[in-house]
């Protein structure tokens, strides 16, 4: 019953959007996977939330700010030494269009 | 065949806010910095970071909303909008789409059929991307996340426009009314302004909208004009031809005066949406928003109808110096330090404007301090300099503040002062030139125009012309 919840055309879809080339295999788990995801999500629809407000943040302190002053000095250096590649103080990255 | 249609627009503004750092970290937003100086963990997306907001940013963005007759929602929050590509690292970027800052605003345009009111649906806040660099030769794309974090504000219009002129004027109102806050410079041309174009078409007289497309990368007003009309013509040759217009996003290319399909448009569920975790909600509470409320400036309309009751300067006049409010400013500061208001608005509507087209500059570069402005226009009211060597030093004024008395002193273009120096010349000039003086005792009014020529230039045009044309008669 999961499995038959997710189409084809959707897990084609879903590959696009996330940028993953899955194999025809992979497809059948992510398919048999995600059906269970909404399964679990159906029986959170059993609850009845009709008069509870919508709750994004949990521990809800409110305004926190900071003042508009530059506090952060020149750490390239330091966060290229993150990246896969470097070229003139940049990210290398595949190339993003032919 | 003879159909007529009607052109349906709205806009998507978005607008770099002028603050000095990032919309959610202590990043530096200047520009011209080499790549990657100013991030920063959290403006690269570094896992574990936390980002916190800039009360300067919704400051901003309320005060627009304010101006712009919005609601200002009291409870609002940012959302992830999820897509995937190097200029984003977060593979997110923060905004808003459930509770924007603004709601139901509008602004009132002038049309050549009298005023219109174009109705804004939304101000949402958000974060700029980074820019890409594509290597040709090494075959991949290098990022600089310089402009990551970047505050923006994105003005989203109702579909209230039919033209490219309203478009112009409703965009030109929006720009004076920003810049009038402080809150940006707004320059399409330097990307600090950026206004996409819904448009679709429909038969004249039906009350549906057709499909509509965006169009993108519009870098200036005559481009929006450009990109406006080549796309109502080729959404109504399609249409002619029985096809249908495809909702999807479209590059303008304006040296090609066309554009081209980018990618069909996502729907908002594409971009899975949800409110960002990591930051709090942001309640504004009526004391806030009175404080921002007071702090709204005169704006153009109020400022052009005290200019009217106040200096008595002509509309003209009052149109091009309260289109910039640094030129307003300029401009009231100056006539406080004693000047005419008439002959400071002169010097600001003629070479200010002259040269600052010459320069492709706009109002807002305009460098030079009132206090040199009205120090010109004093030594030329006291005729210690004539309109020609007013006009040299006003070029110095404008190109470096340059002390209009150090610069005539330094030149040599003071009127020379001794009126027996004058007498002599002008004698040589008479006794020199007898076949003029001829002529004007015969009557030729000209002949003296050529009289006074000579002497100019005996003097090396250090003398007020209308003085030596007196002097001239009274000798005659």
């Amino acid at each position: 019953m999961s499995v038959n919840r997710i189409t084809d055309e959707t897990i084609e879809y879903i590959g696009i959007l996330a940028k993953l080339a899955l194999s025809d295999a992979q497809k059948e788990q992510a398919k048999e996977d995600m059906g269970r995801m909404l399964d679990y999500i159906d029986k959170l629809n059993e609850l009845d939330t009709g008069d509870a407000a919508p709750l994004s943040h949990v521990s809800a302190p409110e305004n926190v700010f900071r003042e508009d002053a530059v506090t952060n000095g020149d750490e390239r250096d330091a966060l290229l030494a993150n990246a896969p590649g470097e070229k003139d103080g940049m990210y290398v990255v595949p190339r993003t269009f032919a | 065949m003879g159909k007529e249609y009607e052109t349906v627009i709205g806009l998507e503004v978005h607008v770099e806010l002028a603050t000095k750092t990032k919309i959610f970290c202590g990043c530096s937003t200047a520009f011209g910095g080499a790549p990657n100086t100013h991030t920063c963990p959290v403006c690269t997306g570094m896992p574990g970071t936390l980002p916190v907001l800039n009360r300067r940013v919704l400051e901003y963005a309320v005060s627009v909303g304010l101006a712009v007759n919005c609601e200002i929602t009291r409870v609002c929050q940012f959302d992830r909008k999820n897509y995937f590509y190097p200029d984003n690292p977060q593979n997110y970027q923060i905004s808003q789409l459930y509770l924007p800052v603004c709601r139901n605003g509008f602004v009132e345009i002038e049309t050549d059929g009298g005023g219109k009111k174009i109705g804004i649906h939304e101000i949402h806040m958000e974060e700029d991307a980074g820019k890409l660099l594509h290597d040709e030769w090494e075959d991949c794309t290098l990022v600089d996340y310089n402009r990551s974090g970047v505050p923006l504000i994105e003005i989203v219009s109702e579909p209230d426009m039919r033209n490219a002129q309203e478009v112009i004027a409703y965009l030109e109102k929006l720009r004076v009314m920003i810049q009038y806050l402080g809150a940006s410079d707004c320059k399409l041309q330097e990307g600090s302004m950026r206004a996409d174009v819904n448009l679709s078409v429909r038969e004249a007289g039906t009350d549906t909208f057709g499909t509509r497309t965006e169009m993108k990368n519009l870098n200036s007003f005559k481009a929006i004009t450009r990109a406006i009309a080549a796309e109502r013509e080729r959404q109504i040759d399609l249409l002619e031809s029985g096809a249908e217009v495809m909702q999807e996003t479209r590059r303008w290319d304006d040296a090609k005066g066309c554009s081209y399909a980018m990618r069909s448009k996502e729907d908002a569920q594409d971009y899975r949406y949800f409110p960002d975790p990591d930051l709090p909600p942001v309640r504004i509470d009526d004391a806030w928003l009175e404080r921002l409320r007071a702090g709204l400036p005169e704006f153009q309309a109020e400022k052009a109808a005290r200019y009217r009751a106040q200096y008595g300067i002509p509309d003209y006049d009052i149109a091009i110096i309260t289109a910039s409010r640094h030129m307003a400013d300029l401009f009231e500061e100056t006539v406080a330090l004693g000047s005419e208001a008439k002959k400071v608005s002169n010097w600001l509507m003629g070479e200010t404007m002259r040269l600052l087209k010459e320069q492709e500059k706009d109002p807002g570069d305009i460098a030079f301090s009132p206090a040199h402005l009205a120090k010109l226009i004093a030594m030329t009211d006291a005729g210690e300099i004539n309109g020609a060597a007013a006009k040299e030093t006003f070029a110095a004024v404008f190109e470096q503040d340059a002390d209009p008395a150090r610069y005539v002193e330094e030149h040599g273009l003071k009127i020379a002062g001794d009126p027996d120096a004058l007498r002599r010349v002008l004698e040589e000039v008479i006794a020199a030139n007898p076949q003029s003086v001829a002529d004007y005792r015969g009557g030729k009014e000209k002949a003296v125009g050529f009289l006074v020529g000579q002497t100019m230039k005996a003097m090396k045009g250090k003398a007020d012309p209308a003085l030596v044309n007196r002097m001239l008669k009274e000798i005659l």
